[in-house]
């Protein structure tokens, strides 16, 4: 809760899309605080803003998106390279377009993306593409980068790597692709970087291999990441602390251990409940979350969960949003049933 | 072609389906890819087998090849009809084909592609009782209600289209489409991975619900190992075209006896942080099946390899009773599994 700690402190960050149909409010006031060698988790399902949140932060959201409020305060690499002194900068004031959120995006903060496939251009080789990315963030020789490129490459353990440098991205299979994304984002050593379902489209076998060449970078460049994903495993195992998101807003927040042995907003207890895990009793009814999640448009009045909540307290819930309030050491939840506190709408 | 065991529903034999590789202006066939190499497996009246393995590993096409979507190379495919006869699917041309069709059910992965957004609840549902001869519209109306009660829609939303509902609902639909015909063998492709976390256990209750009351046998292809866990009763496992295990659910995941097998489980990450999973890595990656390696497939990227894993293909055999493995080593090994 410290801003002069955090790297990344964002701030009742709202993205609205204004459509012709109405506004959708896919992130409602969103706070949080990401610091240096931290692995945040961000879970969530469909529409719960996890996505959106993150290109805000990099400023890629696209129109009819627009960042309406809030502030995303970053702490900027100064020349010196004194992290004490390094200077904060909001950058919801930042032009999307500008030098300097050019500067920070991809250098500082860099984006690992679902896609791999989707990712790279058909037409250019990998490594020219990943050249033009040194080229564009250091003061460095065309020859000098291909040999950052290939450190990169040598790290995440791609085989032959200066074969691969020079083929293109069809030629490689789904787990040396994500490999490559994350050489790739890796290669103006950024101090956070953003892994929005990193592992979605790869196998298991292939997941567990990313997952490991994640935490072993990680270590060694102290850098932080923001790890997004709705697979709970993958959050269990790679994250230092979690945040859960539900339509446009954050549900709870804390430590990993809080969020998995001592969940304390409803929803949170009942995504728990309601996967089947490996050392379950086979063939039992799971605990069900009820209903589906509502449509955008069709936000409900109060705490986005109320509908579906087991708990929920009638002329309250409905009526009024509960705070974000921290409850015990590191843990916030966003829930009547702890306090009473609501928001300023 | 003698009934051994009276439970069997589906018992499939050294099924192989091949798809070629045409290159060159007479489109010649240069190879081809083995996407299924002589798997061989039977599953029992009312029980769900699981089917598993990576992308690639031809769990669909064999699950395809089943409801004969497409022509195997060869091999056999015995279903027992609800006449109590055996029939090999993989013989029947299509007018042969056609009144087993309603036995034999599929529930597809994506619930948005696989409805036709221009068709009411009523058509979609009420189009396979159509096509099987239930012609009266009256008695089609009031059957579809009961299917939708049945998966748990209201059946005032029959005039609807499809845009109107959840993923979740959606994919009711589509278990509603299947059941239509009372199917006895449901063939479900990855009926939840496309769903949210919060509705797939929707989705899986209501599956278990539907089968303890219809009795309904189900093909359960899937990748998500929990998820199998959770549903099947006895679980094979694919890799690259070929069965390497298929054993009863808990004693495939408790104790592994192909090296694959624990591989997948050791990668599967648990939720729970206090628990540390996926030290162990499986290193390389899978073969094509165009151009699989020599001897056992998976030798390449298996610890436990020897000279006769690099020569020799193993054989698919039985080493106790009910568990099949296809390791050369399967005897001596003692592979981690998963701690129950």
């Amino acid at each position: 809760m410290n801003n002069q700690t955090a790297l990344l402190s964002v701030r009742d960050l709202q993205v609205h899309f204004l459509m012709d149909e109405g506004v959708v409010k896919a992130v409602d006031g969103v706070t949080f605080d990401v610091h240096a060698g931290q692995i945040f988790g961000i879970v969530g399902e469909s529409g719960c803003g996890k996505s959106v949140t993150m290109k805000a932060v990099l400023r890629i959201v696209e129109p009819p998106g627009k960042i309406v409020g809030g502030e995303i305060l970053w702490r900027h690499r100064s020349k010196q390279d004194g992290s004490a002194g390094d200077p904060v900068v909001d950058l919801v004031k930042f032009d999307a377009n500008s030098k300097a959120m050019r500067d920070i995006r991809g250098a500082e903060i860099a984006l690992i993306p679902q896609e791999p496939m989707a990712s790279f251009s058909p037409v250019h080789t990998i490594g020219d593409q990943i050249i033009e990315a040194i080229l564009l963030h250091q003061d460095v020789s065309k020859r000098a980068a291909r040999q950052i490129a290939l450190q990169m490459f040598k790290d995440v353990g791609i085989p032959i790597p200066e074969q691969r440098l020079d083929e293109y991205s069809w030629q490689l299979s789904g787990g040396l692709r994500q490999r490559a994304i994350i050489a790739m984002a890796l290669s103006c050593n950024p101090r956070l970087l953003i892994a929005d379902e990193p592992t979605t489209a790869v196998d298991v076998t292939t997941q567990a291999q990313v997952l490991r060449l994640l935490r072993r970078l990680q270590a060694q460049r102290n850098a932080a990441i923001i790890f997004i994903t709705h697979d709970l495993g993958v959050i269990a195992q790679m994250a230092d602390y979690v945040m859960v998101m539900y339509l446009g807003l954050v549900m709870e927040q804390g430590t990993v251990n809080d969020i998995f042995h001592a969940p304390k907003h409803p929803y949170t207890q009942a995504l728990l409940r309601s996967i089947p895990t490996i050392t379950m009793t086979p063939r039992i009814s799971l605990p069900t979350i009820s209903g589906s999640i509502p449509h955008p448009f069709n936000k409900p009045r109060g705490c986005p969960f109320h509908p579906r909540c087991e708990k929920a307290i009638t002329g309250k819930c409905d009526a009024r949003t509960p705070a974000l309030q921290l409850i015990g050491e590191k843990q916030l939840v966003s829930c009547f049933l702890y306090h009473d506190a609501e928001v300023a709408a | 072609m003698t009934n051994a065991n009276d439970s069997h529903l589906l018992e499939v034999r050294n099924l192989k389906k091949y798809f070629p590789i045409r290159k060159g202006f007479f489109r010649k066939t240069v190879g081809n890819v083995r996407a299924v190499d002589d798997v061989s497996f039977f599953i029992n009246e009312g029980e769900t087998l699981g089917l598993v393995g990576e992308s690639g590993c031809g769990k669909t096409t064999a699950s395809r090849c089943i409801l004969r979507a497409l022509a195997p190379t060869s091999g056999e495919m015995i279903f027992w009809t609800k006449e109590g006869q055996a029939v090999d699917l993989a013989k029947l041309n299509r007018r042969g084909l056609r009144p087993l069709r309603p036995q034999m059910q599929m529930i597809f992965q994506d619930p948005y592609g696989s409805l036709n957004p221009r068709m009411t609840l009523f058509d979609i549902v009420g189009e396979p009782m159509y096509v099987n001869g239930m012609t009266n519209r009256k008695e089609r109306v009031e059957r579809v209600a009961e299917l939708l009660r049945l998966v748990g829609l209201r059946p005032e939303y029959m005039q609807r289209y499809p845009h109107a509902f959840s993923g979740g609902q959606r994919q009711r639909i589509g278990i509603a489409r299947a059941l239509s015909v009372n199917p006895r063998l449901v063939v479900a492709d990855e009926p939840v991975s496309a769903l949210d976390v919060s509705v797939q256990a929707q989705i899986l209750n209501l599956m278990l619900d539907l089968q303890k009351r219809l009795n309904l046998t189900y093909l359960f292809v899937a990748h998500n190992l929990s998820v199998v866990k959770h549903i099947c009763d006895r679980v094979a496992v694919m890799y690259v075209g070929k069965l390497v295990e298929m054993a009863p659910t808990n004693e495939l995941y408790r104790a592994p006896q192909h090296p694959y097998t624990a591989a997948l489980m050791a990668a599967v990450p648990v939720a729970d942080p206090r628990v540390k999973t996926g030290n162990v890595e499986l290193k390389g990656e899978v073969p094509s099946p165009a151009n699989p390696p020599p001897g056992c497939y998976f030798h390449p990227r298996c610890e436990y390899a020897v000279d006769v894993c690099r020569t020799q293909p193993p054989e698919f055999r039985e080493i106790t009773p009910g568990h099949f493995v296809s390791c050369h080593r399967a005897d001596e090994l003692k592979l981690p599994g998963v701690a129950l």
